[in-house]
């Protein structure tokens, strides 16, 4: 008997159920089809777009994130120059293969630096694009893929994460909707990390230190969706 | 004394053997209460101890027995009052899952616990009562007993009648609502970490510099009095239904005067 | 881990006296307890929470199993390898074994309590691996050969300087001038020496908060992003978890996951929370190559037909010890094995055994302070309360202790001889106490005069004066 079906039938034994019940089978299946959600708190639940906005945020604020609006993707290049000119941070970017990203303007900021491919160790700068963000708790949704190395999310000290805002989303569960419609109903690729700003610890001494492992600083660009303005 | 009237519910003074040994004026504070309120009160004889240290030491049979020596006792009142948070609870949450799958007794025990309350929550949650005719000058805190609070609710219900008392000044201490180390058989078998624990809570009373300490329970009273009278403070303590009764006049827990 | 639970008195007395531990302990109040109480303000649906995390962990325990082959098929079709561990030593062999097919010099590891209960690093140091845990708090308490004393703060007994002193006397590449007088420099150079880990690492091995059954993901949580690190720089990434963290959907996890940073520090979130499923895909640019998955048993297949199957929705945030006011005295060394607090003194009995795990849920005031923060509802006092009815048949705790318990039992189904003997020691006691009110010492009752006055005794028993009272006489 393989490990595998001790443990099953051990299981099955505690439970005092029967391998091949029909019933029970029926009962698991309809629940993972049904994917039902529980409770949506409150304070996401019929808000329009300029609330969940202020929402989202807010919370990236309080955990010490920059959050920087703008009107259009083609401003990006130069509100990224501007916010790395006065945090005093070098001028050399990595960012995936994103065409969305790769294929803005750049040229207005000539001094900037664009590496492509995935993160080094020594990277100061990462930019990355959101799949979708959650206002609920001012956190980004981050999927792995061909232009979209997780460890860009990672390895560089400072993360720059763009997200669009008709991608940003009440609650975790409208997320998963935005991953099902990209990747199908119950798949996945090989990352979704909810990021909800720079990587902390408070494991010495108790005083909360940024930039434990991951980036010690996050910028996040929101790009407003003009139809809600 | 106040009048009883006719058709006057009918309490039974569940005693607990902390005050029936250690503090009879906390049961004599108690009746004069409930009879404040309109009750009429008997102390049943058949009644002992509630079973509590036999139950949390896993000896469910003897607290079984014990149940059912307590449920017998009170047959017939129209509640069962105690004036402690811990014995209450024992009485009214565990006697129920105690006698679950006796089928003679989980009825009864089911019906009885639905009579029994802690003293100060009988008063204002039943009885109405939302002032008490007392008298004491001084600033006393109160700790919430572990049991009382998280068993039985019990938090707004004594402070609402201690804001009453005429004179009384009431300050919160830090972690009120903090065990206070007792634990019944824990401060006996755990001497060193239930000192540790009532340290904490000597530390958090003595902050707000009161004249007296309060609480709904013999067992945290007596373990919070006896290490402050060990550290040398000179805070009184008393159970609450002392004060609540105007009842002062015997030494305070521990204490000589 | 090798238990030391049979020694709980003397590690707890070790404890007790243990100045750093105890300034340590002492900001729990202010720090993650507060934290949690402003958590749980700013959500009005906690509570509603708590019912819902109860409910989906409950279904899915009842049909564990069936959960389970639903994960291991969707995890398997996304390219996972997953493996059955029955027991401890089934486990290490399997990432033993993973880790040889590679040659695996160096491995990091993110935190994971279950590698911690099989021994797991032991096993692949005496194998001749480097073994590096990433996780601050446990790097900590590893370069300090020691164990973690808190399941999400593993180094919450250490103070700043005993971090820089360990830091001196390890990282001795690095100038010995430097200045580490602050926190963000000890974390910065924490930083700069795993991080040559986390590149140079060939397996990657972290835990799983949760198993996801519909997808077939495995989920970690962090603030530091070193789990995220771990597990996507080496070419292989071991996923360890045991049978009861798989959870039916992603809603399902979401609605947890409400709960669990809350409940753990007071966040609103965790900083990262990481769905994996499967390996790195033919077009990803980065990602292990290949990534497996242990599923541990262990024992706890055997709780589920027993009163202890409740105990089996713990998410591992921790609420518990931080409220606990036993946790609070004595931190979480003294429970001598890898589950701290009130989760250890029900989950450590359960898999260890009883008989040599009998102190810890001995060692608990009861005051109910764990099961009113717990986010999914354990009934832990009731659970502690079954253990010691498991050990009391057993014939425990020891013989002085039942003999007491007995007498008094005895006495009390004996209310006329009850209320003669009390009428008695009221009087004696009361007597010899009324001078001072209180007792310095007293015989057979070492235990409390050890540390406090014993009150004296009113004199007669309220049952004698009410006899009296109700026969006229004055009070």
């Amino acid at each position: 008997m393989t490990s595998r079906d001790l443990i099953l039938s051990k299981i099955r034994a505690g439970l005092g159920a029967k391998a091949n019940d029909a019933e029970r089978q029926a009962i698991v299946q309809n629940r993972i089809a049904a994917k039902a959600r529980h409770l949506i708190p409150a304070r996401v639940t019929n808000r329009t777009p300029g609330e969940l906005l202020a929402l989202f945020r807010g919370f990236l604020e309080r955990e010490s994130a920059t959050v920087l609006e703008l009107d259009s993707k083609q401003e990006i290049p130069s509100a990224i120059a501007n916010y790395l000119r006065s945090n005093n941070l070098g001028a050399r970017i990595r960012v995936g293969g994103d065409p969305t990203l790769t294929q803005l303007p750049w040229g207005s900021e000539p001094h900037l630096e664009m590496l492509l491919g995935r993160a080094q160790p020594s990277d100061e700068v990462g930019l990355t694009q959101a799949a979708a963000a959650v206002a609920e708790t001012g956190t980004l949704v981050m999927a792995s893929g061909p232009d979209n190395p997780v460890t860009l999310n990672y390895l560089p000290e400072t993360h720059i994460v763009v997200v669009e805002q008709r991608n940003l989303v009440p609650a975790y569960e409208d997320a998963w909707d935005v991953i099902r419609q990209r990747f199908g109903p119950q798949s996945m690729p090989r990352t979704v990390n909810l990021i909800s700003g720079p990587s902390r610890t408070g494991d010495i001494g108790g005083r909360l230190v940024m930039g434990a492992h991951g980036p010690r600083r996050m910028c996040v660009i929101v790009v407003r969706d003009p139809a809600t303005s | 004394m106040s009048s009883i009237l006719p058709g006057a519910p009918r309490v039974g003074l569940f005693v607990t053997c902390l005050v029936d040994l250690m503090r009879p004026s906390v049961g004599f504070a108690a009746v004069k209460l409930l009879e404040q309120a309109g009750c009429s009160v008997e102390v049943p004889l058949a009644q002992t101890c509630c079973g509590q240290p036999a139950y949390n030491s896993g000896d469910k049979a003897d607290a079984a027995e014990l149940a059912r020596q307590t449920i017998a006792a009170f047959a017939g009142f129209d509640y069962v009052v105690a004036p402690s948070g811990s014995c209450a609870g024992m009485l009214k949450l565990h006697y129920p899952r105690l006698l679950a799958n006796d089928a003679e007794w989980v009825g009864r025990a089911k019906e009885f616990a639905e009579r029994v309350y802690e003293l100060v929550s009988f008063l204002v949650d039943v009885r109405g009562m939302d002032a008490v005719d007392a008298t004491f000058q001084g600033r006393a805190t109160y700790h919430d007993s572990c049991s009382g609070l998280r068993e039985l609710g019990i938090k707004d219900q004594p402070r609402r009648l201690l804001s009453s008392v005429k004179g009384l000044q009431l300050s919160e201490m830090a972690d009120a609502e903090v065990c206070c180390g007792f634990g019944g058989t824990f401060a006996v078998k755990y001497p060193d970490i239930s000192n540790a624990i009532v340290e904490k809570k000597t530390a958090n009373t003595a902050a707000v510099e009161p004249d007296l300490l309060l609480a709904g329970d013999l067992g945290c009273l007596m373990n919070i009095a006896g290490k402050l009278k060990r550290e040398g403070r000179n805070i009184a303590v008393r159970h609450v239904a002392e004060v609540l009764a105007g009842e002062t006049s015997d030494p305070p827990i521990a204490g000589t005067k | 881990m090798q238990p030391t639970t049979q020694s709980f008195k003397q590690n707890a007395r070790v404890a007790l006296s243990d100045a750093q531990l105890q300034r340590a302990l002492a900001g729990l109040p202010t720090g993650l307890v507060a934290n949690r109480a402003a958590a749980r303000a700013r959500l009005p649906e906690f509570e509603d929470l708590r019912d819902i995390g109860r409910d989906i962990k409950d279904h899915t325990l009842a049909h564990l199993d069936l959960y389970l082959e639903e994960y291991e098929r969707n995890a398997t079709a996304a390219g996972a390898k997953v493996h059955w561990a029955a027991t401890a030593a089934e486990a290490r062999d399997i990432i033993l074994r993973i880790c040889r097919e590679v040659n695996a010099k160096i491995v990091t590891k993110g935190k994971s309590m279950i590698s911690e209960e099989i021994g797991l690093n032991d096993e692949l140091q005496s194998a001749g691996m480097e073994v590096v845990e990433t996780d601050l708090g446990e790097y900590l308490v590893q370069i300090r050969g020691e164990t973690p004393s808190h399941i999400i703060a593993p180094a919450i007994h250490l103070t700043q300087d005993q971090v820089e002193a360990d830091f001196r006397r390890l990282h001795t590449k690095l100038p010995k001038d430097r200045v580490l007088t602050d926190p963000a420099q000890l974390v910065g150079e924490a930083r700069q020496v795993l991080r040559e880990k986390f590149v140079a690492a060939d397996v990657g091995i972290t835990g799983a908060n949760f198993l996801i059954a519909e997808t077939g993901s495995s989920v970690i949580v962090t603030n530091e992003g070193n789990g995220d690190l771990t597990q996507s720089l080496a070419r292989v990434h071991i996923a360890l978890a045991s049978i009861e963290k798989i959870v039916p959907t992603r809603e399902d996890v979401s609605s947890i996951l409400r709960l669990l940073a809350r409940s753990a520090t007071g966040q609103e979130f965790s900083t990262y929370t990481t769905f994996s499923t499967g390996p790195r895909r033919p077009e990803d640019p980065d990602g292990p190559e290949a990534y497996h998955v242990v599923i541990l048993d262990n024992g706890r297949s055997e709780m589920l037909g027993t009163a202890f199957r409740e105990v089996l929705r713990c998410i591992r945030c921790g609420a518990c010890m931080n409220h606990c006011p036993v946790y609070g005295a004595i931190g979480g060394h003294a429970y001598g094995w890898v589950y701290p607090g009130p989760i250890g003194s029900v989950l450590t009995p359960s898999l260890i055994g009883v008989r040599d795990a009998a102190d810890l849920p001995n060692a608990s005031t009861f005051c109910g302070r764990c099961e009113e923060v717990c986010p999914m509802k354990i009934p832990l006092t009731k659970l502690m309360r079954h253990h010691r009815e498991a050990e009391f048949e057993l014939g425990g705790p020891s013989a002085r202790y039942r003999l007491g318990l007995k007498a008094w039992a005895w006495l009390a189904k004996r209310p006329r001889l009850y209320h003669t003997t009390m009428r008695l020691v009221a009087a004696v006691l009361g007597g010899l106490g009324r001078r001072r009110g209180a007792f310095r010492s007293l015989p057979f009752a070492g235990g409390w005069t050890r540390h406090r006055d014993f009150p004296a005794p009113q004199g007669r028993t309220f049952q004698q004066l009410w006899a009296e009272h109700k026969a006229g006489a004055p009070r």
